[in-house]
């Protein structure tokens, strides 16, 4: 996010978590959400590249979304979402569930930010969701997937019931919007000014969105990728130790 | 918003680089300014105290913001992040492996429960929960049980002390000190262990640990038993603890609150029973609940708590006294090459392994060279994994992108959430009320803060 760059009037609407728009779980199901794609090896770019791996292209790609039967409960929670957003206004539930994903035996919902309100609120009341414990908020960054860089996850409890899911919501870094879903849920008060403080996703509707870890005056989100991790080469018993964002990365 | 050269303080004059996003001036005319005014102007009418972030009782740095009307406190509100260490973004920039090191140091009076919780989210990434050993689950929870004994007393004893009960916080610490010596026998460390790995744990419990445990925790027992004899019908320690602090049910839902707080209130909520890990399902024990829903009732919680957690050592010890097998998961790409050892300078590579790849073995020397500096790859994906720990339940999101280093690691510390309440919990209520609330929360800033 550069300095020339101003959140968008017109909010961009339609933003899914997995990239491709209007999917609904009913309907196609959409690949892989490529995030990013690398290129060479051990972090090494340009003419330096002496490793040989300049021209491996990888991409990095989190889970598709699922097809159905989802397995488990999953089927019953998303067939009831869905039955009770459509409930609560004809059409809803195709725009607000834009996707599902079933992966290491847990239910992701992406949710379209605009709806994210109207699906906790289905999720804490309807007495055959009730996710009534909510676990806080945490976010994650994707530099790199253009439009929905930014994403929010939440991550529900069903005490009654005894199950789990867990939304995510995307948003781009021009328009780093969320609404807040502290009138649901409470306990979101200082999660999300926790993930506003590190990510500068803005939570609108918020009682008091302010820092909550960093000092009140401090420039920039620690937790983005664009920031740096910072730290200086160490000397120990007469060699020097690069500081570790420094190092060499596999990754 | 660049962010390409961080610095503390924002340049004197500079604006806000975002319209709508609240931001606050610590000088020049800032907020600050306006609200030192105010509170010149309304000096007669109220005041502000700050308790903390350097005072005692706030159990390391919590800041308390109290407004008080005589000895009544009108508003409180908490201030976090003193000691905020980003071991999260450090977590980036490290191996899944040395991402246990980090996240020991978060809450530091339950580091296994950090560990454990972290491990067991990077093993369901890697799709091995199944190919854990069965004496590795049981290692980790023996370890989990013997902390949650250790926090809770330190939790029981600081509260104490905090009150002017200096004998519950000597006895408390006595009986901590017992656990404290296995987790050395174990680890080689008293704190900060770092001792559970993905895919299990490092080594085997020393020879004769088992007789060890048993005389300990006949020893913690004891010194448990003169503890509730100290507070729980004590007339003072009652007076000063019954119907303070009280949150009740709803209040608990609406706030997130887990752990002995929410149980306090009559819910026996414990995701030990609700969603078993470890093969905690095979263990015989109760979630103890209490009605009060105030201070008392919570130290009555974590009394039973340590029992229940005493009658789950006794059976974890007799499985481990009469099984053995690999504490390590098979998988030799996986599995940190060495046992460990403990040697005079705390734990390290076992000497027989030195030998082997030093002097006969040159691929197990390379292999345990890209093992240790490279680290594992873990398939991209992300994973929400909680456990029970002392002070509620605390939530891993792991998110991996491929690589041999945590894409993103975010820890849900019971702690950080748990303090929302002290809110709820002391406005009304008496100023020396509010240091019984805050222990009964018994929030550990360094989870808070992370």
């Amino acid at each position: 996010m550069s300095d020339e760059t101003t959140p968008a009037a017109d909010a961009v609407d339609h933003i899914t978590p997995g990239g491709s728009v209007g999917a609904v779980p009913s309907g196609d199901l959409r690949g892989p959400d490529v995030v990013e794609v690398r290129t060479g090896m051990w972090g090494v770019h340009g003419p330096g590249d002496t490793t040989g791996f300049g021209g491996l292209v990888r991409q990095i790609a989190m889970p598709g979304s699922s097809a159905r039967p989802y397995g488990g409960y999953f089927d019953e929670v998303v067939d009831v979402l869905l039955e009770v957003l459509e409930e609560t206004e004809p059409g809803l539930a195709a725009k607000a569930v834009t996707g599902v994903v079933v992966d290491r035996d847990e239910l992701t919902i992406e949710v379209a930010r605009e709806h994210l309100v109207a699906v906790c609120r289905a999720l804490r009341d309807d007495q055959d969701l009730r996710f009534e414990l909510s676990l806080g908020v945490s976010g994650v960054h994707y530099p790199e997937a253009t439009g929905r860089e930014l994403r929010a996850v939440y991550h529900l409890t069903s005490v009654t019931h005894g199950r789990r899911v867990r939304l995510e919501v995307a948003a781009p870094d021009a328009d780093p919007h969320i609404p807040s879903t502290v009138a649901i849920y409470p306990t979101h008060d200082w999660h999300e000014r926790e993930t506003w403080d590190f990510f500068g996703i803005v939570f609108d509707g918020h009682p008091a969105l302010a820092r909550i870890q960093m000092p009140d005056d401090w420039p920039g989100h620690p937790q983005r990728k664009d920031y740096p991790l910072g730290g200086i080469p160490v000397e120990y018993k007469g060699a020097t130790i690069p500081s570790p964002d420094t190092r060499r990365s596999y990754s | 918003m660049s962010t390409a050269t961080p610095h503390a303080t924002r340049d004197a004059g500079k604006p806000s680089d975002a319209q709508d996003i609240p931001s606050f001036e610590a000088y020049g005319d800032g907020d600050w300014s306006s609200i030192a005014e105010e509170a010149a102007r309304l000096g007669e009418e109220r005041i502000v105290v700050n308790m903390g972030p350097q005072h005692p009782s706030t159990h390391g740095v919590l800041r308390l913001m109290l407004e008080i009307d005589g000895e009544t406190v009108t508003e409180a509100r908490a201030g976090i992040g003193y000691l905020h260490t980003g071991i999260e973004k450090n977590m980036e920039f490290r191996t899944w492996t040395q991402g246990v090191t980090y996240c020991t140091r978060m809450d530091y009076l339950a580091p296994f429960f950090q560990e454990v919780a972290f491990c067991l989210g990077v093993e369901k990434l890697l799709g091995i929960t199944d190919d854990i050993p069965e004496r590795a689950s049981q290692i980790r929870v023996l370890l989990m049980e013997l902390n949650r004994i250790s926090s809770h007393l330190i939790a029981l004893g600081t509260g104490g002390n905090e009150m002017g009960a200096t004998t519950i916080m000597t006895t408390s610490f006595t009986a901590r000190e017992e656990i404290l010596r296995l987790f050395e026998a174990v680890t080689g460390l008293r704190m900060n262990h770092g001792f559970v790995r993905p895919g299990g744990v490092p080594q085997d419990l020393p020879p004769g640990f088992v007789a060890d445990a048993r005389a300990a925790m006949a020893k913690v027992r004891h010194y448990l038993g003169q503890l509730e004899k100290l507070m729980m019908e004590n007339p003072i320690f009652k007076l000063r603890l019954v119907g303070v602090g009280h949150l009740n049910l709803s209040a608990c839902m609406a706030l997130g609150m887990t752990g002995p707080v929410l149980r306090s209130a009559g819910l026996p909520y414990d995701v030990r029973k609700s969603d078993p890990y470890c093969g905690y399902e095979t263990y015989d024990f109760e979630v103890p609940v209490a009605q009060g829903a105030d201070a008392y009732d919570r130290v009555v919680v974590r009394v039973a708590e340590c029992y229940e957690s005493l009658k789950i050592v006794d059976q974890v010890l007799e499985r481990l006294e009469k099984g053995s097998g690999p504490v390590m998961v098979a998988d030799k790409k996986i599995a940190w090459p060495a046992q460990m050892a403990i040697g005079t300078d705390g734990q390290g590579n076992s000497l027989d392994h030195i030998k082997e790849i030093m002097g006969t073995s040159m691929e197990a020397l390379i292999h345990h060279f890209k093992l240790v500096t490279e680290g594992f790859r873990v398939p991209a994906g992300q994973v929400w994994q909680t456990v029970e720990a002392p002070r509620g339940e605390l939530g891993v999101h792991l998110v991996s992108d491929g690589g041999t280093r945590p894409y993103r690691a975010h820890f849900r510390d019971p702690s950080f959430n748990n303090l929302q309440a002290v809110s709820m919990m002391c406005e009304g209520g008496q100023l020396a009320d509010v240091v019984v609330a805050v222990a009964s929360i018994d929030p550990v800033l360094g989870g808070v803060d992370r």
